[in-house]
């Protein structure tokens, strides 16, 4: 059996680019490594009762185009956007947020009237940057140094976009593209805690500070999605995460697609230049007349395709491809909901991301740890309950917390991270959230925690980095993942790539898969079925 | 009172230069300068009875070469005591690394051939991406809009230079001119030293960190100046950096342009909304059809304007237009010649072990605290020639990374902590030098805010950041050296292409002014 594509990781991008190709009348298989799909987009049960999103845990990047394209809601997909947030303070109080601007401008002016006032201008700001931008998500990048006619309207397109802008917008655009979001935010808001309320995105995933330039782009990057169709907005995949790819799953079998779980890809079959199929863990072949890796680059050319196959040039840049690790993440089965100390019992707060670090300083304070090889001290923690909209996940009563952590390098001091190391960053992120809901360990029935070591290990991330690559501009458009090659080719023929570690990079967005499985049927001259533009924002 | 075309506020060097060259092309020019000579971060300083240093600016790198020969520096008395300075990377055990020549052309010292090749190939493609950025800095920056005055041909010109840096290059330079210089060096050399050292001068003058994206084109730009004619190389004039300010100031009066020193300005004048001339702090007014501000353009807007001038939209721009500064300056009286473990005192020293300890040097500003450990960058002009201290002693000039702008721990405190780091630093490169010191100096941001007017202490009268380059300089929709203001320009370190001793800024406003026909 010869499929007509072979595709390495049941991840949400591989099983995008299967489903996509699927459609199109290709003969597709998914290889999976581990004993479920998902890649990163998972529901595991690891306490009896539980389910854990115990990778990514939140949803609003996914491409809507790819969710109607795919008919996901049908397989039961379901989006619960978030209801609240909070950023506790130090001194017991706290930043309310909740899923209505107006409401939110109120509590704004609770700690600032100026900064109240200014976040109607900082919306508005932020929505004309998602709306010049979403177009891109979903187009190949071009490669500026080619003269080919393909790249030369690409990259028109592109400054047609650009220059569609008014003088004033072209020169926010370009600020917006290269400062820090500290910066940025000191141009609209004065208080501390709203800072740093709306710095979070841009830290998520990265291994820079808010005071680093190129932050406010990674706020962009997660600024840019939505639920259905409130762009901006956040919320849970009810059932967990594994919803969305498990939902990518049935889209992908409805269409004849399969997928093969158990053993992972040892070799690439490199046959006269062309891939060719791959050498499963147990021995299988599984031969194609293409491959496509939703494997990041690194570990794509690194570890699975001889050296003697890529050209020097090429090595050198996968090589020193940024994917830093900078994340851990603390999934807890809890006996019964935490009790803030700052907000009443209930609190529509809690309903959404919760934060324990109030200020810029503490962010920037807690990647100065991770830059001196250690994980903060004072770490930041994207924490939220799911299981207070989603009772699906838990027993009754109980609930489900999900902590994402920054800063946790992907080794200690040069090290490679030990359980102890392991246990110390646990204690470290429960001690912070003890501090502001007493009694909340007593409550705990059991953690997993993760650094980047598990990530790695488990999800095959390298160092543990969840975008498969950082998000700075060496690394974005047609320099991902390496310039030359951001049209997810790569210099094996018949080798594709279409993970994370290309246009348009990270997030459950299923864009990168998208796109890929556009260039392979563009390749092939087939053409794609039910594959749709980028809505535009109106 | 004879009467002016131009009213330039401030006798930096970008003043200096832009009224030269009006001079030049017929009008008649007016310095206003608050100090009591003209040379703005060029001037001298004796900090001590005996001692004279470069107040400010201790190397040239950056001296536009259209300043250069259209001021006839040379004839008004420019020389260079050292033409290609060497600069030494320290080491606290005595094993220096030497780069001389223009950037680092050769290597002394007991390094890898690994890293030597490296840095020859890192070197050269570094040198060409400067080499395609250099002429952008010789002209106004465009407007990104249609139907401007534009020079579309030049920049288009310009543009084939960056493609014609080959396919292979092409695209490592749009790689890269965002990138971190911490990769790049990390990616290519594994000398701490010498990484370290290249650290420390993409960050020189800036607010930011190796580590921090957008830092190596802040190299890039270094690199774009010259010196004595050469491409990236450092020189050492003679007598100081003040002998540049003052062959500018004999140049710019020789041309007939008209200097006042201990003027300084109180406000520009404004009359339905055009600019017609200034009161000095005097009371004095002055009456002429252009006004041009030298000096920062938030202190001009701010200051010397006011918002009652200024749309409300403008003037929260200008209030956010960055600037703050990084460095300090210190200045050591010696009674005698210093021992860094060897190294060659008529070399530039550097102290930046490692872009871990520039990066660790960073980090406590972000805070406004004073460094533990501060790197800097070290010259001794009386060990190039006398003049600089009494026979026999010696006069030590650094510029000391990262100092903060506005210390939590207050001014006197934040200093005298500085100042007893930055000794305890010197004191494990070149022991015992603590005994030899009788006066020390160190001029906070603060205080160089104070005393030379520039807003945060930035020598660049505004951050020189990516986000504020370019067409974005001083502020976005103003980059053209004209103000919404009728008559009032910019050419000050705060506009294109930012500062450094060298004049550009001021020379391409002028220019503009010729081609706008105006003043």
């Amino acid at each position: 059996m010869i499929y007509d594509a072979v595709i390495i990781g049941a991840g949400h991008n591989g099983l995008v680019a299967a489903c996509y190709l699927a459609r199109a009348g290709l003969k597709v298989c998914v290889v999976e490594k581990n004993d479920w799909v998902g890649g990163a987009a998972v529901s595991r049960s690891l306490y009896p009762g539980f389910t854990y999103s115990n990778c990514s845990y939140v949803s609003s990047l996914f491409r809507p185009e790819i969710m109607r394209d795919l008919e996901l809601p049908k397989p039961g997909l379901q989006l619960i956007p978030y209801e609240g947030g909070a950023m506790f303070t130090e001194g017991g109080d706290y930043l309310g947020m909740h899923r209505d601007h107006d409401a939110n401008r109120r509590e704004f002016a609770r700690h600032s009237k100026r900064d109240a006032e200014a976040y109607d201008r900082y919306a508005r700001d932020v929505l004309r940057h998602c709306r010049f931008i979403r177009p891109m998500l979903m187009r190949t990048p071009p490669d500026p140094s080619s003269f080919r006619p393909r790249d030369l309207s690409e990259l028109a397109w592109l400054g047609k976009q650009m220059f569609g802008l008014s003088e004033a917008a072209m020169y926010d655009m370009i600020r917006f593209w290269t400062m820090s979001i500290s910066d940025y935010l000191d141009e609209y808001f004065e208080s501390p805690v709203i800072k740093a309320y709306q710095a979070v995105a841009s830290i998520i995933g990265t291994a820079l500070g808010p005071m680093s330039p190129g932050t406010a782009y990674v706020l962009l990057h997660h600024a840019m999605g939505d639920v259905d169709g409130n762009v901006g907005a956040w919320g849970f995949a009810r059932g967990g995460m594994g919803s969305i790819t498990k939902a990518l799953t049935a889209s992908l079998q409805e269409k004849g697609g399969e997928v093969r779980v158990g053993h992972g890809v040892e070799q690439i079959l490199v046959k006269n230049g062309r891939a060719v199929g791959v050498v499963l863990s147990n021995g299988d072949e599984v031969h194609g007349k293409r491959v496509v890796s939703n494997m990041d680059v690194k570990r794509t050319f690194l570890k699975h395709v001889e050296e003697k196959e890529l050209p020097g040039d090429f090595l050198k840049r996968v090589r020193n491809f940024k994917v830093r690790g900078s994340s851990g993440k603390l999934n807890i089965a809890l006996d019964r909901a935490p009790k803030f100390t700052a907000l009443p019992e209930n609190s529509p707060h809690m309903k959404g991301d919760m934060h324990f670090t109030d200020s810029i300083e503490k962010m920037e304070r807690a990647y100065d740890d991770w830059k001196s090889g250690h994980f903060s001290v004072d770490p930041f923690q994207d924490m939220m309950i799911p299981t207070m909209m989603d009772p699906t996940m838990t027993p009754p009563g109980k609930h489900f917390m999900s902590c994402f952590v920054q800063y946790a390098p992907p080794k200690i001091e040069g090290q490679d991270w030990t359980d102890a190391d392991r246990d110390a960053f646990g204690q470290t992120c429960l001690d912070q959230i003890e501090k502001y809901a007493p009694g909340f360990k007593d409550s705990v029935l059991h953690v997993e925690v993760r650094t980047p070591r598990e990530l790695e290990a488990e999800v095959g991330l390298t160092e543990g980095n969840i975008f498969q690559g950082e998000l700075t501009f060496d690394q974005l458009l047609f320099n991902r993942p390496v310039p030359g090659y951001a049209q997810y080719r790569s210099p094996i023929k018949d080798l594709w790539m279409c993970g994370s570690s290309t246009h348009p990079g990270g997030g459950v967005m299923g864009a990168p898969g998208r796109n890929a499985a556009a260039e392979i049927l563009r390749d092939i001259r087939t053409p794609a079925k039910d594959m749709s533009d980028a809505y535009a924002i109106l | 009172m004879p009467s002016f075309d131009v009213i330039l506020i401030g006798g930096g060097t970008n003043g200096l230069a832009c009224a030269a060259r009006l001079q030049k092309a017929g009008r008649r020019v007016l310095v206003l300068e608050s100090q009591s000579a003209p040379g703005g971060g060029a001037l001298g300083r004796s900090f001590v009875p005996g001692f004279r240093a470069p107040a400010l600016a201790h190397i040239a790198n950056q001296i536009d070469s259209r300043v250069l020969s259209g001021m006839d520096l040379d004839r008004h008395g420019l020389k260079l005591a050292a033409s290609n300075l060497t600069s030494t990377a320290l080491s606290p055990d005595g094993n220096h690394l030497v780069l001389q020549g223009a950037a680092g052309a050769t290597l002394t010292g007991t390094i890898s051939d690994a890293d030597r090749a490296a840095w020859k190939a890192l070197r050269q493609q570094l040198l060409s991406f400067a080499a395609v950025m250099a002429p952008f800095k010789q002209m106004t920056p465009p407007r990104l809009a249609k139907g401007t005055s534009n020079e579309y041909l030049r920049l288009a010109k310009l543009g084939l230079g960056v493609r014609a840096l080959g396919k292979a290059e092409f695209r490592e330079f749009l790689r890269m001119f965002l990138i971190n210089a911490a990769d790049v060096l990390n990616d290519e050399l594994s000398d701490d030293r010498l990484k370290g050292l290249l650290g420390f001068d993409a960050t020189l003058g800036s607010w930011l960190g190796p580590q921090s994206p957008n830092s190596l084109i802040l190299l890039l730009n270094r690199l774009a100046g010259e010196a004595a004619g050469q491409k990236a190389a450092l020189a050492l004039p003679a007598g100081g950096m003040a002998a540049v300010a003052e062959a500018m100031a004999k140049s710019a009066v020789a041309a007939g342009v008209t200097i006042r020193s201990n003027a300084p300005v109180a406000q520009i004048l404004i009359e339905a909304d055009r600019a017609t001339g200034v009161r000095l702090a005097s009371g004095e007014e002055l009456r002429t059809a252009t006004v041009i501000s030298a000096i920062s353009p938030k202190t001009t807007f701010l200051s010397l304007i006011g918002p009652r001038h200024l749309d409300t939209g403008f003037t929260n721009r200008i209030r956010a237009q960055k600037s703050r500064g990084g460095a300090a300056k210190l200045h050591l009286a010696l009674k005698s010649a210093p021992d860094f473990r060897g190294a060659d005192l008529k070399s530039r020293l550097v102290i930046a072990p490692s872009l871990r300890a520039v990066e660790n040097a960073y980090n406590p500003v972000k805070y406004n605290e004073v460094p533990r450990a501060p790197v800097m960058e070290i010259t001794l002009p009386s060990a190039f020639e006398p003049g600089h201290a009494p026979d026999g002693q010696h006069l030590l000039s650094a510029i000391v990374q990262f100092a903060p702008h506005d210390p939590k721990a207050g001014h006197d405190a934040a200093r005298a902590e500085m100042l007893a780091n930055c000794m305890a630093q010197l004191e494990t490169y070149a022991p015992g030098i603590g005994a030899l010191v009788t006066h020390a100096e160190l001029l906070m941001p603060y205080d160089i805010e104070a005393q030379y007017g520039m807003v945060g202490g930035n020598w660049h009268h505004g951050e020189l950041a990516v986000e504020q380059m370019l067409f974005l300089r001083p502020v976005p929709g103003m980059a053209q050296y004209s103000t919404p203001i009728g008559g009032l320009w910019l050419a000050s370190a705060g506009t294109h292409p930012g500062g450094g001793i060298s004049g550009a800024a001021g020379w391409n406003a002028a220019d503009r002014i010729i081609k706008e026909g105006r003043a």
